[in-house]
């Protein structure tokens, strides 16, 4: 189910991809359900974990908000591990960088 | 062209529509919608036939799901729908209510949102988060929630909401200042010599009268009240009933005077159904006296709970009335409470249940 916003022009944050490292990120398969034609892994630009949600944002209008709240942090039952260490938002994003994003042990 | 009965039945594990046929007796289920997120309340906005349903997930937060197809398809959105920067985020939407052209999300920590795009982008109502009160708002039992929304129906400046355990708000310029209505409700889990404070009751639910936008009817977890001067004073109408305690309360659709609740054993012996026997309780005379209805509702061994949001009328005449239970099962009466049949069984819990007509 598409979300209905409008797409948005990334956040200001958001580099222009050829000033940022390009990096691998995979998506959980429970977020790609909620946004039909997102892809399960892609190559993209962002020098840490908050350009790289960005930057999914701008694909996607509305993924940010899924995988982070208003703190702004990553929602509690979210877990993104960049070249197999967990990260925050503010954790950068080396070339060549491996980024798992996944949905915690949760629910019931 | 006809108008057909649905139910919107929000569960903790997705939406589901229950459609009826013209004499209310066969009901058919569609669901879970929504990809099997905990929706807290759906309703469906009359003039265009768009149904919205909100919760929140686990992972991925708060959103507002909105299908105008009845349930084929949805989108989401939770554009807007977030206190500022710092802020404890928002977890779930807890109530829906649309009026004027506009749609109200009630969220968890108690907030309330906007949205004149037919629930694409949201904007904060922030007049409530802050008022002088807020610092000392306390949680109940579900958690600092904002479970009800009434909009007047002729006045789109003037808007009712409960919060638990907060109680009622009311504002008369559109949500810019509010104030407390909740004299003469109580607070039994007070001091003796505090317990009708100006706020910090725990309403569960408020209903509006019919015709008479003033009248309001509550079901707050110290006993029912009505008032008739909009929430400015609360009387109690709980004499004749088996307790005090209790969830939803829903108004008939075209008589002030007839309201259904659903009293449970009490707040500390289990809150299910008085000895384990289902019964819709109805007054026809604004709370003067009461009527236990039971024709059809389990009599033996039914320990059922029927939760703040999870009970409707619709407007049909005779008027149906509706409740889900959360041990997920359905009940309903087409002939205004006299006979009940279950229509759905073995649900996830339902938080809410609302009703709507649209043509077919």
């Amino acid at each position: 189910m598409p979300n209905e916003t409008a797409p948005r022009p990334p956040r200001k944050s958001t580099p222009a991809e050829s000033n940022a490292a390009r990096v691998r990120v995979v998506l959980p398969g429970p977020l790609l359900r909620l946004f039909p034609g997102s892809q399960r892994e892609l190559v993209l630009a962002a020098a840490n974990v908050a350009e790289l949600l960005d930057g999914l944002d701008a694909r996607w209008p509305g993924m940010r908000d899924r995988l982070c709240d208003s703190r702004p942090a990553i929602r509690k039952h979210i877990n993104i591990f960049v070249d197999g260490g967990s990260a925050a938002l503010d954790t950068p994003l080396p070339p060549g960088a491996e980024v798992f994003i996944l949905t915690a042990m949760s629910g019931g | 062209m006809t108008q057909q009965t649905i139910l919107l039945v929000s569960t903790k594990k997705g939406l589901f529509v229950v459609q009826g046929d013209a004499a209310r007796r066969d009901w058919s289920l569609s669901g879970p919608f929504c990809e099997a997120w905990p929706i807290n309340h759906a309703v469906a906005d009359p003039k265009t036939g768009a149904i919205y349903a909100g919760g929140g997930n686990e992972w991925f937060g708060p959103a507002v799901w909105k299908s105008q197809d009845r349930g084929k398809s949805w989108t989401h959105s939770s554009e807007g729908l977030a206190y500022e920067e710092g802020k404890d985020p928002i977890s779930a939407v807890w109530s829906l209510a649309a009026a004027n052209g506009s749609l109200y999300a009630g969220v968890a920590p108690a907030g309330l949102f906007r949205s004149d795009d037919g629930g694409v982008t949201w904007r904060h109502v922030s007049g409530l988060q802050d008022h002088p009160t807020r610092a000392d708002w306390q949680p109940g039992g579900a958690g600092l929630i904002l479970h009800t929304i009434l909009p007047h129906p002729e006045d789109d400046k003037q808007l009712w909401i409960g919060m638990s355990a907060v109680g009622v708000f009311h504002t008369a310029d559109g949500g810019a200042s509010w104030e407390p209505r909740n004299a003469g409700t109580r607070c039994d889990f007070l001091p003796e010599d505090q317990r009708y404070p100006e706020f910090g009751q725990c309403v569960h639910s408020i209903a509006m009268a019919p015709r008479e936008p003033g009248r309001l009817y509550q079901q707050n977890h110290c006993g029912m009240y009505v008032s008739e001067n909009g929430g400015v004073e609360w009387r109690s109408i709980e004499d004749g009933l088996p307790s005090s305690f209790g969830f939803p309360a829903a108004v008939h659709p075209r008589d002030p005077q007839t309201l259904y609740l659903f009293p449970l054993n009490g707040d500390s012996v289990g809150r299910y159904a008085p000895d384990g026997k289902a019964a819709v309780w109805r007054t026809r005379d604004g709370g003067a006296s009461w009527q236990d209805l039971r024709a059809g509702l389990p009599q033996e061994n039914a320990y059922l709970t029927v939760l703040r949001q999870a009970m409707a009328t619709d407007a049909a005449d005779p008027a149906g009335i509706y409740f889900g239970t959360t041990s997920g099962a359905v009940f309903a009466s087409a002939d205004e409470g006299e006979s009940w049949q279950c229509i759905v069984e073995h649900l996830p819990l339902i938080s809410s249940l609302e009703t709507v007509a649209l043509d077919t």
